[in-house]
């Protein structure tokens, strides 16, 4: 993963609705990157799903919540429609997961990104990192707080 | 607002639905839950404590809080396990007309009923539990813990630091 206190990679990827989004469009806000495996994987909707039920208190932490997976953003779409999540997906789609190597946090056995969580500050600098030990297993939101707490 | 940092399950308190005897399970389950309703029976053969802890995913399936705030409402009135067995036993039928017949086959006071399953009370025990799953690090439904300990001596015992309770599924 990459490390705390350097400088996050900047990157601009379209989202569910094909718009294009740079991180450094949330300069001067706090941007919590969650890294997903995969849409419409049954653990990666659970994990979304979770945080969507916490989402208003994320945001009056000041943090703007952003999924990024692999997975194109016709399919982010239909994710979220299904999911009933409003949170912004982005697609690391073309080249495939180059913004989750640029984090460390891509699996190249398997093509896509490992479970993992990344705190951007508001002056774009790493603040915080989690990698779940294992891609099966849902970091709590419990963690998300305890981060931007 | 809510601190939602991590933290154990809270100990079994006075209002918890607690159902049994002896050795405790502690269950966070959502009402809408196929799987809950699969491991709800389960429970069922098994013998010892049981407290039920409210964790709708609303947006995951949205007739969730109804359930919940319908299964507390029949708490009220002495009836929250027979509620909540008849809404896993019968999950296809959860619209409010099916809530009220589920309600006046248990015998409760409907105005009642339904006066309690739209408080802000109700919505606000259902939430605690909620956001005590969230501390603890619920990430799915259901999700068990040990019950460590008795009533009021204090929290459960932590596994680790990143996730506090001792989750035994």
């Amino acid at each position: 993963m990459i490390a705390v206190g350097e400088q996050a990679p900047d990157f601009t990827l379209r989202d569910q609705d094909g718009e294009k989004v740079s991180l450094s469009d949330y300069r001067g806000r706090k941007v919590m990157l969650v890294f997903y495996p995969g849409d419409f994987s049954p653990v990666c909707g659970d994990q979304l799903s979770i945080y969507q039920e916490v989402k208003p208190q994320i945001a009056e932490q000041g943090v703007e919540l952003v999924g990024v997976s692999v997975d194109s953003f016709f399919v982010h779409r239909a994710f979220r429609e299904t999911l009933g999540i409003d949170t912004v997906l982005l697609s690391d789609f073309e080249p495939k997961g180059e913004v989750a190597r640029a984090y460390g946090a891509y699996f190249e056995k398997l093509g896509f990104a490992h479970r993992a969580l990344v705190l951007v500050d508001e002056d774009g600098k790493v603040a915080w990192t989690h990698q779940s030990p294992s891609d099966d297993e849902i970091p709590g939101a419990n963690l998300i707080f305890d981060a931007i707490g | 607002m809510a601190d939602l940092t991590s933290a154990s399950i809270p100990p079994i308190g006075p209002d918890d639905h607690v159902r049994g005897e002896g050795e405790g399970l502690v269950v966070y389950a959502d009402l809408g839950c196929p799987h809950c309703a699969a491991e709800w029976q389960r429970l069922h053969e098994r013998a010892g404590r049981l407290v039920f802890r409210h964790f709708p995913i609303a947006s995951k399936r949205p007739r969730s809080p109804a359930l919940h705030a319908a299964a507390e409402a029949a708490g009220r009135q002495g009836r929250f396990f027979e509620m909540v067995d008849s809404l896993y036993a019968d999950r296809g039928r959860v619209d409010d007309p099916h809530l009220w017949q589920r309600a006046e086959a248990l015998g409760l006071d409907l105005e009642r009923f339904e006066a309690d399953r739209r408080s802000t009370a109700v919505e606000a025990r259902v939430r605690r539990d909620f956001e005590s799953g969230i501390r603890a690090g619920v990430s799915g439904t259901p999700a068990l813990f040990e019950e460590c300990g008795h009533l009021s001596t204090g929290p459960c015992v932590q596994a680790s630091d990143r996730a506090p309770g001792r989750r035994v599924d």
